[in-house]
């Protein structure tokens, strides 16, 4: 098991003769992942190293059977590629694009839930998901994670930070502890999939024992995790929070990651995934030694 | 991208948001020129973007050119909150029956947009929410239905706007939805919103912020970028593309990814230390970007020491170090540097930089986060 994504899950790539989109599909293809198709729009029939072109994902579902969708194309015509991929009946989209504007992110969210209320939305700019072994959908370098073990314990990971995502990977491998699915939920104001959608998908998982959350400032997403882990999660957690020294009013890299009005700060996440019994470490390498101990223990 | 108040005015009046006319003054004979044109009596106004202006003298009324030469000339250069005043606005002074609060956000944990909204204007709204929550009216507005005339006029009368001012608070409301959404703005804020004596609703102030995501359907936003107020380090970074954010301490930071930088400042902190920056080149961490990186960093006199944080993901080390390696050779740094290399082939990485004939008190490397920040954080001592 795993959440989300398995070895059966069968992807596309909107995008799949752009840069991003060729580079990364064709690792993920690489690192075993059923990568079944692409869609450019009039590029029918073409190829990229014998991975099939189409012109919209309607006939890619057609021909392929795909279920999930990985759009690597530009903010301009992302929202389009998500609605598109929603109006198909792909159930789980992933959207690593950086740089949609707010306004175009809250619509799409807003259409997905009105409309399309089946398909989830990963990102967007996020880094996307991998299951160990199983799938890879997105930029994570396949080869840092560690894959789970059938008699366990394996270690779910959430986060809304790319970087923050490897290092946790890396982490776990350096201790030796299997993964059962890496999810990247991305840094922008409205993402697709929150903390709590992967907690209660973890929580469900019989093969994830123990779960590692990274989060950062701004938003209340860690409050509200922090919430639901209280009134719904019993796997031991570990969590590091970014950001601690960040100045009020300045946003950090990601269009999310701003303290403002004295809300989103990461003291205040910190304090109230405490509250919920969650282990934090003050930087990621020790969450990820906390992490060590807690398996250690349902070892 | 925040905007000054003249900015956001004349934004507002792009969507027929009634605001004061008047003009923006950059000197005392600007000012009274201005102010013959806008018809005294005038308000002179700090361009600052921080709040409290009007408590810290930035505010006042002139009735005749003597009086503008001498507010003019106080606010000019002024320090309101370690913002210095460059600028003034200056308008014709409105009569005021009453003021009122209005402003659109984007609510994040709802994924919503969010109209506040209430009769009690011209105080700092988190002053209001702190003594009298019931006093604001939030709404939440689902993007893809948008905000009709009736609900915002509902919403008015929620928040016990007088019926007087109902029909123009509610055709105000609707207007400025329409410049936070087709503006793309993350705030849209008027405080006050006031009601004139002859009955008209009009927007006293103006608070604008704007996704920068969308400045690709918004080429008319050229023109705030040139007046965003930036220091000298920060104006580089931009020139370089960089995700750059100037600090007060000692420590240059370079890393790649938004969050491993952030992590990187607080581990820093964490050891005693303090940051100059915040820097994100990003996922790749080749020659050039580092080059980039590593002059703004160079440019900066407070620093002592730079962290080079990176994890190679699918940039290997060997490409990484390599870029490090080439990049020192191409800037003559004032302060030693401290990498961390970790990730995808690390190993080969941290060997390329041992064997590149760089001196220690010019690179060190540490395998670990913590063990950089600490002889980062030595160094700078």
């Amino acid at each position: 098991m795993a959440i989300f994504v398995d070895q059966n899950t069968k992807v596309i790539v909107q995008g799949l003769t752009g840069g991003q989109g060729r580079f990364h599909g064709l690792r993920n293809k690489a690192y075993g992942t059923q990568v079944v198709g692409g869609v450019t729009p009039g590029k029918a029939g073409q190829d990229v190293e014998g991975i099939p072109v189409f012109d919209s994902v309607e006939d890619a579902v057609k021909a392929t059977g795909a279920t999930a969708s990985f759009i690597a194309v530009p903010p301009k015509a992302a929202p389009a590629a998500i609605l598109e991929a929603a109006r198909a009946g792909i159930g789980f989209v992933v959207c690593i694009t950086e740089g949609i504007p707010a306004q175009d992110e809250a619509r799409v969210f807003a259409t997905l839930q009105r409309d399309f209320p089946a398909t989830r939305l990963l990102g967007p700019n996020c880094p996307g998901i991998i299951s160990p072994g199983k799938c890879n959908i997105g930029i994570t370098a396949g080869e840092i994670a560690q894959l789970p073990t059938s008699s366990g314990p394996n270690v779910g990971i959430v986060s809304r930070s790319g970087t923050l995502t490897y290092q946790a990977l890396y982490e776990l491998k350096q201790q030796g502890i299997g993964v059962s699915t890496c999810v990247g939920i991305g840094g922008d104001p409205v993402p697709g999939t929150s903390f709590v959608d992967c907690l209660a998908e973890f929580q469900a998982d019989p093969e994830t024992h123990a779960i590692i959350m990274i989060g950062e400032i701004g938003g209340s997403a860690e409050e509200e995790a922090a919430e639901f882990i209280t009134n719904h999660v019993t796997k031991p957690m570990s969590a590091y929070i970014a950001g601690v020294t960040a100045p009020a009013g300045k946003k950090m890299g990601h269009a999310g990651a701003i303290v403002s009005g004295g809300k989103g700060t990461a003291q205040g996440k910190m304090d109230a995934l405490r509250m919920a019994g969650v282990k934090i470490g003050l930087n990621p390498t020790e969450a990820g030694s906390l992490m060590a101990e807690i398996v250690n223990n349902l070892r | 991208m925040d905007l000054f108040e003249y900015q956001g005015k004349q934004y507002f009046a792009k969507y027929n948001i009634p605001v004061s006319a008047g003009g923006v003054a950059h000197t005392v004979e600007e000012a009274v020129a201005e102010a013959e044109k806008a018809v005294y009596p005038v308000v002179v106004k700090a361009q600052v973007q921080v709040g409290g202006r009007g408590k810290a003298g930035g505010i006042k009324l002139a009735t005749n050119a003597d009086e503008v030469r001498l507010h003019a000339g106080n606010i000019l250069g002024m320090d309101i909150k370690g913002h210095v005043v460059k600028r003034v606005w200056i308008e014709h002074a409105s009569d005021i029956a009453e003021e009122y609060y209005a402003s659109f956000t984007l609510d994040r944990a709802a994924k919503q947009h969010l109209l506040m909204l209430s009769a009690q204007g011209g105080v700092e709204i988190e002053e209001v929410a702190e003594k009298d929550p019931t006093a604001i009216v939030k709404l939440h507005i689902n993007p893809i239905i948008g905000l009709p005339l009736a609900t915002a006029r509902q919403a008015s009368v929620d928040a016990k706007i007088p019926a007087k001012a109902l029909d123009g608070v509610a055709d105000m409301l609707v207007k400025l939805y329409e410049c936070f959404t087709k503006g793309d703005c993350d705030l849209a804020e008027i405080n006050p919103l006031i009601l004139k004596p002859t009955g008209e609703v009009h927007a006293l102030d103006a608070k604008v912020s704007l996704d920068s995501n969308a400045a690709f359907r918004h080429p008319e936003w050229e023109e705030y970028a040139a007046t965003e107020e930036l220091d000298a380090r920060e104006q580089l970074a931009r020139e370089k593309n960089l995700q750059y954010i100037g600090l007060d301490g000692t420590v240059g930071i370079i890393a790649n990814g938004a969050g491993l930088a952030m992590s990187t400042l607080d581990v820093v902190n964490q050891v005693g230390g303090s940051a100059a920056n915040f820097l994100d080149i990003g996922g790749g961490a080749n020659a050039e970007l580092m080059t980039a990186a590593l002059e703004v960093i160079n440019s900066d006199a407070k620093v002592k020491s730079i962290f080079i944080n990176i994890f190679g993901g699918i940039t290997r080390g060997e490409e990484v170090a390599k870029g490090i390696a080439e990049a020192v050779k191409r800037v003559t740094l004032r302060a030693p540097i401290v990498i961390r290399l970790d990730g995808t082939n690390a190993e080969e990485g941290r060997k390329i930089l041992a064997e590149a004939g760089i001196p220690d008190s010019q690179l060190t490397s540490r395998p670990t986060m913590l063990e950089a920040a600490r002889a980062a954080v030595a160094l700078a001592k």
